[in-house]
């Protein structure tokens, strides 16, 4: 068990873009140590708790590219909202296999899922409602739009190397990555 | 007309991956029901070009829930492509590994998500609502749940060295074995893992006692269900066949292979979503609706493979006289039903004295043009299809995902639920999260076209037809 100094508690969030949800599920293999952030920090905002919108946090783990104009919008918003900014995971850092479809006109990429698919009747329509997000033509990562504070490589990271990241941030510590288990892109 | 709308989506709209559209008639009742899902990410396209090999390794990418089941159907869609079969350990090494991913899948949902409904209650205080919530209140099955999730993901790192995105499921078996050290690690685990699901079942039922007019009456339009079997009709995950059966249980289609999966299946693009809604093509896209995951499963199976889930398997069946089970609140029981069998059969499989051979891959090369492998993810069927070109670069990637098979009757659900819980003007936050509720019944691993795993955090506002607002209600 880890020893707690006295401090106030942080403000984190976990937000999810374009990305595969695997960068969460890592920080979900932490496993019984999500007690041990629980006490160190509110969890604000994340895909695993209802919450409102987003606060002022200490910090946000960002997992995935930004392919949309609402990614865009937000990781503004989040900038804005959070002392310490975090790429989360190969996606949020670099694009990884989020951006593969950059190297294809967008339409194209669309064509084969809503248009020349095999499985597809002859009925469909390209989406295209309003309340949908609209696809940028380019998937860029994090740091192409804002400011990142820190980076996490992996798809996903490993779990040591989420927590021992998210527990020196909780302490107001600088994390030394070349001190971190596991640690590799991809 | 003073057409009103509600449109649920997450808060300041960005973190939204999926939203609702309601629509109200001029009475102030619900006339339609828009569910949005809101991502693309495009592998249909960017495979192509690609070594037909590399996909068992791009694929699993779509999705962090569920990686294991997209690489299984890649896997066996490159087999089919080379002509061979995995090793018979590299199949018990893969069933450990699925049954592992579906293990943690459901313990997510259950515990983490879905839980903190049934303990704490739908109307609770939001900021409580979720696992942190329940580890407050009831420590003890926060924990239980945290590890039981925990042990689905062991057993893909105990053969494999990673838990999310594995890479050593290849053409013809497996790339690691299972070393003694391992196996005995993971037995251990195996009393702790049935206690906790039996707890689970537990409270599942005490709910659905306690709330047995809600639970009955939630999202029950009937549906064709689409479900893996074995030779014997016996519930099967990984490698089986394919059977479809109609809303009385009449089986329509049985043993069919996963390659005929185009004379069965079709789907169409819609405007209001970029999930695609897949249909059973002999009857058509009005008539077609069909549903997969744990409830289709459990409703098309003829017996469970183990005997603690078969004896559970038994009284569900009771629950409809043998007749399949509609209710989507169902798909809760259903998943706990399918944890206990993972439990069993993982102690079944860690036992047999082949799992630790290091015979465990054929080798092959490229032989035909085309392959197409499916297996069933936590959430569902799904399928994998790829056409080469004879150097085995690829020219055509379909990808059939389990979700997409709910969408349609995940659309219809949402509807009926807002038709029943929202009336006029009168919202609620604790109605609207049992409009939510009704997605997280179906689980939907929306990683797969889309995310919102969790709770999203909603705001909905009633709308006159000219956009103007007449009410909005903010979660929290
Ligand atoms: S980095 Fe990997 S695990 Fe994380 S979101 Fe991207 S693909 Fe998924």
């Amino acid at each position: 068990m880890v020893k707690y100094k006295k401090m106030s508690k942080k403000k984190l969030a976990t937000v999810w873009l374009g990305g595969c949800s695997g960068c969460h599920m890592s920080l979900l293999d932490i496993d019984e140590r999500i007690l041990d952030v629980a006490k160190l920090a509110d969890i604000v905002k994340s895909p695993i708790v209802d919450g409102k919108e987003m606060p002022e946090v200490d910090i946000a783990l960002v997992e995935g590219s930004i392919t949309s104009d609402e990614h865009f919008r937000e990781i503004l918003h989040i900038r804005k909202k959070a002392k310490t900014l975090i790429a989360f995971g190969d996606c949020a850092v670099m694009t990884n296999v989020t951006g593969m479809r950059n190297y294809f006109p967008l339409k194209e990429v669309f064509d084969a899922a809503y248009v020349n698919a095999v499985s597809n009747d002859t009925e469909g329509q390209v989406p295209g409602h309003p309340s949908l997000l609209k696809l940028n033509d380019k998937v860029v990562p994090l740091q192409e739009v804002v400011n990142v504070d820190f980076v996490i490589p992996g798809c996903p990271p490993s779990a040591d190397t989420i927590f021992y990241v998210l527990f020196e941030f909780l302490n107001d510590r600088l994390p030394d990555l070349g001190k971190a288990k596991k640690l590799k892109y991809g | 007309m003073d057409k009103r709308k509600i449109f649920i989506s997450p808060v300041t709209r960005i973190e939204g991956h999926a939203n609702i559209t309601i629509e109200m008639d001029d009475h102030g009742h619900v006339s339609d029901a828009l569910f949005h899902v809101n991502e693309f990410r495009g592998f249909e396209k960017f495979c192509e070009g690609r070594m037909y090999t590399e996909m068992p390794t791009i694929t699993p990418r779509i999705c962090g829930i569920c990686p294991t089941s997209h690489t299984l159907a890649s896997v066996k869609a490159c087999e089919m492509i080379q002509g061979i079969q995995p090793t018979y350990t590299a199949n018990l090494l893969r069933r450990l590994m699925h049954i592992g991913q579906n293990l943690s899948s459901h313990a997510l949902s259950f515990f983490h998500l879905s839980s903190p409904d049934f303990l704490l209650g739908y109307d609770s205080d939001p900021a409580k609502r979720n696992i942190l919530g329940i580890a407050e209140k009831y420590p003890d099955i926060a924990l239980k749940g945290i590890r039981l999730r925990k042990f689905g993901q062991e057993l893909s790192e105990r053969i494999t060295g990673k838990k999310i995105h594995i890479m050593g499921i290849v053409p013809g078996g497996m790339a690691y074995p299972l070393t003694e050290d391992n196996r005995n690690a993971l037995l251990v685990w195996i009393p702790e893992a049935i206690e906790t699901v039996q707890a689970g079942i537990g409270i599942i039922k005490k709910f659905h006692e306690e709330n047995a007019e809600m639970v009955a009456s939630f999202a029950t339009s009937p549906t064709l269900y689409l479900g893996t079997v074995g030779p014997n009709g016996e519930h099967e995950l990984y490698d089986g066949k394919l059977r479809f059966i109609d809303a009385d249980g009449t089986i329509l289609q049985d043993q069919l292979l996963p390659q005929q999966y185009l004379e069965f299946i079709a789907e169409r693009s819609v405007n209001w979503s970029y999930l695609k809604y897949p249909y059973y093509k002999p009857f058509g896209f009005d008539k077609g609706f069909y549903r997969v995951g744990p409830l289709a499963r459990l409703n098309v199976a003829s017996r469970m493979r183990t005997a603690l889930a078969q004896r559970e398997f038994e009284l569900f069946k009771q629950m409809n006289n043998g007749k399949p089970v509609h209710g989507a609140f169902y798909f809760h029981y259903t998943r706990l039903i399918e944890a206990l069998s993972d439990v069993e059969d993982a102690e079944r499989i860690l036992n047999d004295p082949q799992v630790t051979s290091t015979h465990i891959q054929h080798h092959g090369r490229w032989n035909y043009e085309e392959g197409i492998g499916s297996s069933e993810a936590p959430r569902g069927t799904l399928f994998h299809h790829y056409k080469t070109d004879e150097t085995g670069k690829l020219k055509m990637v379909n990808l059939l995902i389990a979700t997409g098979q709910n969408n349609p009757s995940m659309n219809r659900s949402v509807l009926e639920v807002a038709k029943q819980y929202v009336k006029g003007d009168d919202i609620k936050e604790g109605m609207l999260n049992r409009v939510e509720s009704t997605i997280r019944c179906y689980d939907p691993c929306l990683s797969c076209s889309t995310h919102a795993i969790g709770q999203m955090p909603m705001v909905i506002e009633v709308k006159d037809k000219r956009g103007v607002l007449l009410k909005r209600l903010e979660r929290g």
